[in-house]
């Protein structure tokens, strides 16, 4: 028996039909064509479904749908505003933060849940705070690097979403091949 | 990844819950947070035919209040409520420290203290704090309330003493005033469950040991509690070596639970190192 | 020959990120073709079992369901089995059927696929699927499967043999005149690769012109294409295989799998277009797993501590079937054996056995990791035995720089390598001595810390024309100059997280003197790129980054030519420099752009009679041998007596992979590795139980490592550049999972030294540190009961 869920995500109101056990990630991905959450485990262990709800962040393959009647969702795709990149995604590109990009997604929105309550964590603050995610590209280093670099660019930093970016420091010739 | 199919309830009202519980409580599965039914039902391990969504009630029963020199926590609190609450930081401090160590941010904002309890993963850390803490669980039905204290709540794994109509709405104790508290645990790498963890109050009068109260997660199949070791403790100086002499020996005998991230040999060594861990850490406050 | 508009060599960042940070990537599974219908897999729950019959009834009346494909049903459509690639004295390669019709051999082989219009449906309907099996008794001891086992996994496979491959020379003598000898068997546990993303397929099966669209999730497109086309029976001109955003591989994306081939055959079905997603806890069944080697090693020396002797047997488990590189694994181990030390008699035979389990294959390293694992405890070994220190050891048995090009005994001819100032800068940068003196002081304080050091080198860039016995190794790249001074390159890798689009966008944008927007890199869609054999063994700009610079060379002759052509000058007096084609020489002074250069070859009418239109070139590069990246890692870490628990208190590598390109993307893939190779010593482990259940079959209970397990690492390199491609670079992709593993192991073991404890066999969890420190036998390799957590968590009492 299908029930009607009617929330709010990234700003707009859908309204739609679906079965109880619909999971929210899937209700996102599969019926509102928003597919940049992605699906990484199903043990809840992953995080890469990491979504915010009500400004809590859930990983999305941990409700259903059905459970978040009037609730406001925002997802990877709402995060940026007018074209702008939020501090934590120009964090993630500026310190490299991200390798296959899979698991980019749910770790930036809970980074956001991070920062949102502790504004300038310490590394260990960030680590502890990222558990709850899996990245296994990065070895989480440059990550952590990203959330500092928020951290420290709360305010500025938001650039356009460009195309490609010039090189940032000195160029290190390259060594010739004798 | 796709649970089986079932019908959806959502009751709007405790009343309504409970009328809902009444009539076929034995079918129903109640879904607070969902954080350890939905990984059930997703590997379909868990099946339910009914779900009761008492997210409606979260209005009811999501608080944390100090009523007759009672703490009172509602059964819908998230664990991160728990966790940053400035009122228990306060009373109870052991309930936010151990919160705080529950599974990841995300799970800690949605997971409640009523769905961890009743779910009862002897792994999972809250109730081995209620038994160190001596709360009562208040089980509410169509035909009242009744009340229930944590140590017989626990039956067995994922067990409880609750009656299929009815519902866990509150967690109650009396705050542990000047007694120091503490909650170590040994995470499981994996899930961050408990290999062993251990919630500890203590009295401490002129440095000495006047009363303890000490409960495991991990350990077995249910948290327990050691009477020969809390009566050990008592008269026993706060210094690391008394109280690791003190804690020598307690779980020997214990059926520990077994896997892959530890035997029972390792569990039962770990739940002394634990309980000296969690004493130490209380008394040095 | 690099022209410098800086962008080589510099922290650029990459041209991925912006579409992946925002939730616009684009992996498999995003992708849904209008009436995309789904497939479910239902798989053996018994490791060894006789399929006695299968009744389908009941699921085809449910809801939803469009088809039901049994292995008998299957084995009408199919042309061929899953391949592999055969090595060493095989002569069978049991077939490996995408669904299999008489046993099941592991849990997790497919026995019947369920297609139906939603993803819930069609999982529901595989519950339906009635199956009777008769259980079998099963094979999962790699040494008894091979000493008269009487049950085979495969009947025609006698002793479960697989293959056996022997490398090397005869070593008796060394080690019948050796003052020195040491020997170990070493276990190197079976791994789950769990790249982030699970595998995906999305097959469309096109009516009108009998033509197959496979979107997956695959390090290699084009082999993917060859292998189906044997699979499927359809031509490989009519099959196009795209692969988008990949999500991670590790080498588990290389490999020819069951799912797509059943993905192709139910579209042809059902004519719609077939998606199957993985689940987690079906990935570690149904994606192939690395390592799982016993390893035999015994090495000799002279009292001074000159290695003469090195000697292994390699029992390594290939799983119930013989995957694609399943064997091709111990080769990689066996070729680079004897590491960077100049060890005159070495010997390396693998003993590839079949068992009961899922099929391994390449995961990071793939061979090299079990390789310098052995060597580099033995090594500590050895060190102890003459009373040395381990660094002393090492350097002493180096290959020195001026033995180059060195021959390993083995197979290998390392091209180039200094690994002394490696070494050094690693020892100053860790503080070596110091970290010696701290160790001491905390002994004496009864905390327990250790230093472990690997020095390594490793082979990789897949690789050379000639030595490779199935096929030649070389990669392709299409550079197209636009008739708008924009460049396309057409790439025959298939990068997936290593950036291979912004370090190609760098060297094209060098070479040429342009904008780095002006460049576009594409990759992995076989009906765009050109044949190429993927990403994995470190070969992506080793291989294709050679094959982008002669395709440039080639457009710039060509843009040369054109040059002179528009300028009246001789093509001898051209010279390119600063994005201008300039007239040298007497008369000299002219120039043309590049991007005027292109417009002209494209339009201007002039040309015709002289030069063919276009500014492009096709070129493939198969270099001549391998590349050797090397470096020296250091580790101190603390034991947590009361626990067993292991704290990574420094960890400092210095990486020599040659030429950067880009040092920031050299020191992710060096970041990642480090963790990857970290998880093996410390915490990752796939267990089967007696009866070939996989009980670390969660991600609750085989544990990947989190941020808050692991240390900053500190890295460093030093730059020897290799002669064997343009670039001079060699692969980084590998090194960091090559090189940790020992590291953290001997750093563990040598905190636990003075208590003589040996050995612990991997992982290195906490009881089983614990155990040893309290005087427990750790002959089982895996702590505590075999019994998965996840049940317990979510057992089905729980009402």
């Amino acid at each position: 028996m299908k029930k009607t869920v009617k929330l709010t995500v990234n700003g707009t109101t859908y309204e739609r039909d679906v079965e109880p056990r619909t999971l929210l990630v899937h209700f996102l991905r599969d019926e509102l064509g928003l597919t940049g959450t992605h699906i990484g485990c199903d043990t809840s262990q992953c995080g890469a479904c990491t979504v915010s709800v009500n400004g809590q962040s859930l990983k999305s393959c941990t409700a259903f749908a059905v459970q978040l009647q009037g609730a406001e969702v925002m997802t990877i795709e709402g995060l940026a505003k007018e074209g702008e990149l939020h501090p934590i995604q120009q964090g993630f590109w500026e310190m490299h933060g991200l390798q296959c990009g899979y698991c980019t997604p749910g770790m930036i929105m809970q980074s956001v849940q991070l920062l949102d309550r502790n504004p300038n964590p310490t590394e260990e603050e960030i680590r502890r705070g990222i558990e709850g995610n899996l990245c296994r590209c990065t070895g989480y280093q440059n990550i952590v690097k990203s959330i500092q670099w928020a951290a420290q660019h709360k305010n500025q930093g938001q650039t356009e979403i460009p195309e490609a970016s010039a090189p940032k420091v000195d160029p290190q010739p390259i060594a010739p091949v004798p | 990844m796709i649970p089986s199919a079932f019908d959806y309830y959502n009751p709007a009202s405790l009343d309504e819950a409970l009328q809902m519980l009444a009539e076929d409580g034995e079918n129903s599965k109640v879904m607070a947070g969902g954080h350890s039914l939905i990984p059930a039902m997703r590997l379909r391990l868990a099946q339910p035919e009914k779900i009761i969504d008492i997210q409606g009630l979260r209005p009811h029963l999501s608080y944390i209040k100090e009523e007759d020199g009672l703490i009172k926590i509602g059964a819908m609190t998230t664990h991160y409520q728990v966790e940053s609450s400035e009122l228990l930081k306060a009373s109870a401090p052991l309930l936010p420290e151990a919160a705080a160590v529950i599974g990841d941010v995300q799970v800690r904002n949605w997971g409640t203290v009523g769905g961890s309890l009743v779910h009862a993963d002897p792994s999972s850390d809250l109730p081995s704090v209620m038994l160190a803490l001596d709360a009562e669980m208040v089980l509410t039905s169509v035909k009242g309330e009744r009340v229930e204290p944590a140590l017989s709540f626990f039956s067995g794994i994922l067990q409880t003493t609750i009656e299929p109509d009815e519902l866990l709405t509150e967690i109650r104790f009396k705050a542990p005033a000047g007694k120091k508290t503490s909650y170590k645990k040994l995470p499981n790498k994996a899930s961050h469950y408990s290999v062993v963890g251990c919630a500890a109050v203590v009295g401490v009068a002129d440095g000495k040991i006047t009363d303890a109260a000490l409960a495991f997660s991990g350990l077995a199949e249910v948290p327990l509690r050691f009477d020969e070791l809390e009566n050990n403790l008592v008269g026993k100086s706060t210094d690391a070596a008394s109280i690791e002499e003190a804690c020598k020996g307690f779980a020997s005998g214990v059926d520990a639970l077994e896997d892959l991230h530890g035997s029972q040999d390792y569990r039962r060594a770990m739940a002394e190192v634990f309980a000296k861990r969690a004493i130490l850490a209380a008394v040095s406050r | 020959m690099l022209a410098a508009t800086g962008y080589v060599g510099s922290r650029i960042k990459r041209r991925e990120d912006p579409r992946l940070v925002t939730g616009n990537g684009n992996f498999t599974d995003d992708f849904t073709p209008a009436g995309t219908v789904y497939l479910h897999m239902l798989r053996s729950p018994h490791a060894h079992a006789k399929i006695l019959s299968i009744n389908t009834d009941a699921a085809r009346g449910m809801t939803g369901v469009l088809a039901i494909i049994t292995g008998e049903d299957l084995k009408k459509e199919l042309a061929g089995p899953i391949p592999g690639v055969p090595y060493g004295t095989i002569s069978t390669v049991p077939a490996y059927y995408p669904i299999t019709h008489d046993r099941a051999r592991f849990v997790g082989n497919i026995v019947a696929a369920v297609v139906a219009d939603t993803r819930a449906n069609a999982r529901d309907a595989a519950e339906a699927v009635v199956v009777e099996y008769e259980v079998l008794p099963v094979v999962l001891d790699m040494e008894k499967a091979h000493k008269g086992e009487p049950t085979l996994v495969h009947d025609e496979m006698a002793n479960n043999l697989c293959t056996e491959i022997e490398l090397g020379n005869d070593v008796t003598e060394a080690f019948n005149t050796a003052a020195v000898t040491v020997e170990a068997r070493f276990v190197n546990q079976r791994l789950v690769p769990n790249a982030l993303e699970n595998r995906v397929a999305l097959a469309q099966y096109h009516q009108g012109d009998e033509s197959v669209t496979l979107y997956v999730t695959s390090q290699n497109p084009h082999i993917i294409r060859t292998l189906l086309s044997g699979q499927i029976g359809v031509a490989e001109h009519k099959i196009r295989v795209i692969a988008p955003d990949v999500g991670g591989g590790f080498g588990s994306k290389i490999p020819a799998y069951a799912e797509e081939v059943i993905a192709c055959i139910a579209s042809k079905k059902v004519r719609k277009p077939v998606k199957w997603t993985e689940t987690r806890s079906e990935s570690f069944v149904a994606t192939t797993h690395g390592r799982d080697n016993i390893d035999y090693i015994r090495m000799s020396a002279t009292k001074d501590g000159k290695i003469t002797g090195l000697d292994i047997i390699a029992y390594c488990n290939m799983g119930a079937y013989m995957s694609l590189l399943g064997p091709s694994v111990a080769v990689l181990c066996g070729v680079i054996v004897p590491g960077p030390y100049a060890i005159p008699n070495v010997h390396f035979k693998a003993i590839c056995v079949y068992t009961n389990t899922t099929p391994t294959d390449a995961y990071r390293g793939a061979g090299r990791p079990e390789a310098t694992y052995m060597l580099e405890r033995t090594m500590n070994m050895m060190a102890d035995k003459l009373g040395m220190d381990p660094m002393e050891l090492r350097r002493k048995n180096f290959i020195q720089p001026d033995q180059f090009p060195y021959f390993n005994v083995v197979a290998l001819n390392y091209d180039c390598g200094n690994y002394e100032p490696a070494m050094d800068k690693a020892l100053e940068i860790f503080g070596y001595q110091e970290m010696r003196k701290t160790q001491e002081e905390a002994r004496k304080q009864g905390r327990y810390i250790g230093i472990g050091q690997s020095t390594y080198v490793e082979v990789c860039g897949l690789g050379p024309g000639s030595g490779m016995t199935i096929s030649r190794g070389y990669d392709c790249a299409v550079v197209r100059a636009e008739l708008t001074g924009k460049v396309t390159v057409f790439t025959g890798v298939a990068p997936h997280g290593q950036g291979q689009e912004t370090t190609f966008a760098q060297i094209v944008a060098d070479q040429f003197s342009i904008p780095i927007e002006d460049v576009t890199i594409k990759h992995g869609d076989t009906e765009m790129t050109p044949y190429g054999m993927g990403t994995y063994g470190s070969r992506g700009t080793a291989v294709g980054g050679g094959a982008l610079m002669l395709a440039i060379d080639t457009v710039k002759e060509k843009a040369k030519k054109i040059a002179a052509f528009q300028m009246e000058a001789n093509e001898e007096d051209v010279v390119f420099e600063g994005g201008k084609f300039t007239v040298k020489g007497a008369g000299g002074g002219k120039s043309i752009s590049f991007q005027e250069v292109c417009l002209k070859a494209y339009i201007d009418p002039k040309m015709a009679p002289v030069i063919e239109p276009g500014l492009e070139a096709t070129r493939y590069f198969e270099p001549g041998n391998f590349v050797y990246p090397f470096g020296t890692h250091l580790a101190a870490v603390e034991i947590e007596a009361e626990t067993g628990d292991v704290k990574i208190l420094k960890y400092v590598c210095v990486d020599d992979c040659g030429n950067q390109l880009n040092p920031m993307l050299v020191e992710g893939q060096i970041h990642g590795g480090l963790a990857q190779g970290i998880g093996q010593a410390l915490f990752e482990e796939a267990v089967y139980d007696s009866s070939g259940q996989l009980v670390s079959g969660t991600l609750m209970d085989y544990a990947l490592p989190t941020a808050a397990e692991l240390p900053t690492f500190t890295l460093d390199h030093t730059v020897t550049p290799t002669k064997v491609n343009p670039l001079g670079v060699k692969g980084i992709g590998e090194a960091g999972t090559i090189a940790s593993t020992p590291v953290i192991v001997n750093a563990v073991m040598d905190a636990l030294k003075h208590l003589g404890i040996k050995d612990i066999q991997m992982p290195l969890r906490p009881e089983k540190i614990w155990k040893a420190l309290n005087g427990g036998s750790n002959s089982s390799n895996s702590a505590g009961a075999r019994e998965a957590v996840v049940e317990r968590h979510f057992g089905e009492d729980n009402k």
